[in-house]
């Protein structure tokens, strides 16, 4: 019997607890969807073992959707959005951004389709990917200058227009 | 017409060489065929059989701009594309014509935004601005009228040269 989607955030953190302990920071659950919070020094080896271990095989990654909540400590936040195509899972992965960096350990070498998502998230937000092979803007002119989707880039157009 | 262009005072050859030239550029106008938004959909319908541009004598679209003396901007002009746009507008051979289609290409449309171009006339000089978002097929047809105007009042003569003020479109025609 395969576990129910509404189910395996329980089943998820029990497991995760097992292989990787202290990894998982806490769980949550949002209308049906399921958030795991990861440590940020424990994300690749998290990301590989949701990808690789034979009861989940999260080997879509869908989409990377950084979240600037700039009042709050740590800043940044990413969110990995997954999905499981054996077993028809959705699961989010969250991950706080260090505010000293500004950078993340890249996925690339998990999800290749994590290339373009980490350049979007650092062409628009500015958070690096360490390891990435080939960090730079995907969307803007290569000579733009900031990063438009942080809250605090101007609403109107640039300076001088 | 680089030879005589401008080496005559206004007289009777001037005149006859430019009832023939204008005709001529006047009902042989050949759009780039470029495109950036929606515009460029209502761009095509114009030259769908129930518009046809073509009854008008515009209807070559080239796909290169050397080939071409019209290029309508048809969509909205991001901060990526300006220099593309600018580099297609310098291809073009003198003498050359723009019509802004829609309030994007006019000034920016709704996006008011970091990435979108406030008006294509920072970047290249416009002839014809044509409100609508997008505009209707017969607003393009009756862009391509004016400038046709304006195309037969160009002269080889010598004359004190002024550009012409752009033509301004409105919703339900000028």
């Amino acid at each position: 019997m395969i576990p129910a989607q509404k189910d395996i955030g329980a089943l998820l953190t029990g497991d995760l607890a097992a292989r990787l302990p202290g990894a998982v920071r806490r769980l949550a659950h949002s209308r049906g969807e399921c958030y795991l919070h990861v440590e940020t020094a424990r994300l690749v080896e998290t990301a590989r073992f949701l990808k690789e271990e034979l009861p989940w095989q999260f080997a879509f990654l869908a989409n990377l959707s950084p979240v600037d909540w700039l009042s709050r400590v740590p800043r940044f936040e990413v969110v990995y959005h997954l999905r499981s195509l054996v077993f028809n899972y959705r699961l989010g992965l969250k991950v706080d951004v260090p505010d000293e960096s500004l950078s993340l350990p890249s996925l690339t070498g998990v999800w290749r389709a994590a290339d373009w998502l980490e350049r979007e998230a650092y062409d628009l937000f500015g958070i690096r990917f360490a390891g990435h092979p080939d960090l730079r803007r995907i969307m803007l002119p290569d000579d733009w200058e900031g990063h438009p989707y942080r809250r605090d880039y101007p609403l109107a157009g640039r300076a001088g227009e | 017409m680089g030879l005589i262009d401008g080496r005559f005072e206004k007289n009777l050859a001037t005149d006859a060489v430019d009832t023939v030239l204008n005709l001529g550029r006047a009902y042989s106008l050949w759009p780039v065929a470029y495109g950036l938004a929606c515009c460029a959909i209502e761009m095509i319908h114009t030259m769908t059989a129930r518009w046809d541009l073509a009854r008008f004598g515009a209807e070559v679209f080239r796909p290169s701009p050397r080939q071409a003396d019209v290029m309508i901007v048809a969509g909205t002009v991001t901060h990526k594309m300006a220099p593309i746009l600018r580099r297609l507008y310098d291809q073009m051979p003198e003498p050359k014509f723009v019509i802004a289609m829609g309030g994007c290409a006019t000034a920016g449309g709704p996006f008011r935004t970091y990435s979108v171009v406030q008006g294509v006339d920072t970047i290249v000089p416009v002839d014809i601005y044509v409100e609508g978002c997008p505009p209707r097929p017969e607003n393009l047809i009756r862009a391509f009228v004016l400038l046709q105007e304006r195309v037969k009042r160009m002269t080889i003569a010598k004359v004190p040269r002024s550009p012409e003020p752009p033509v301004r479109i409105g919703a339900h025609g000028a």
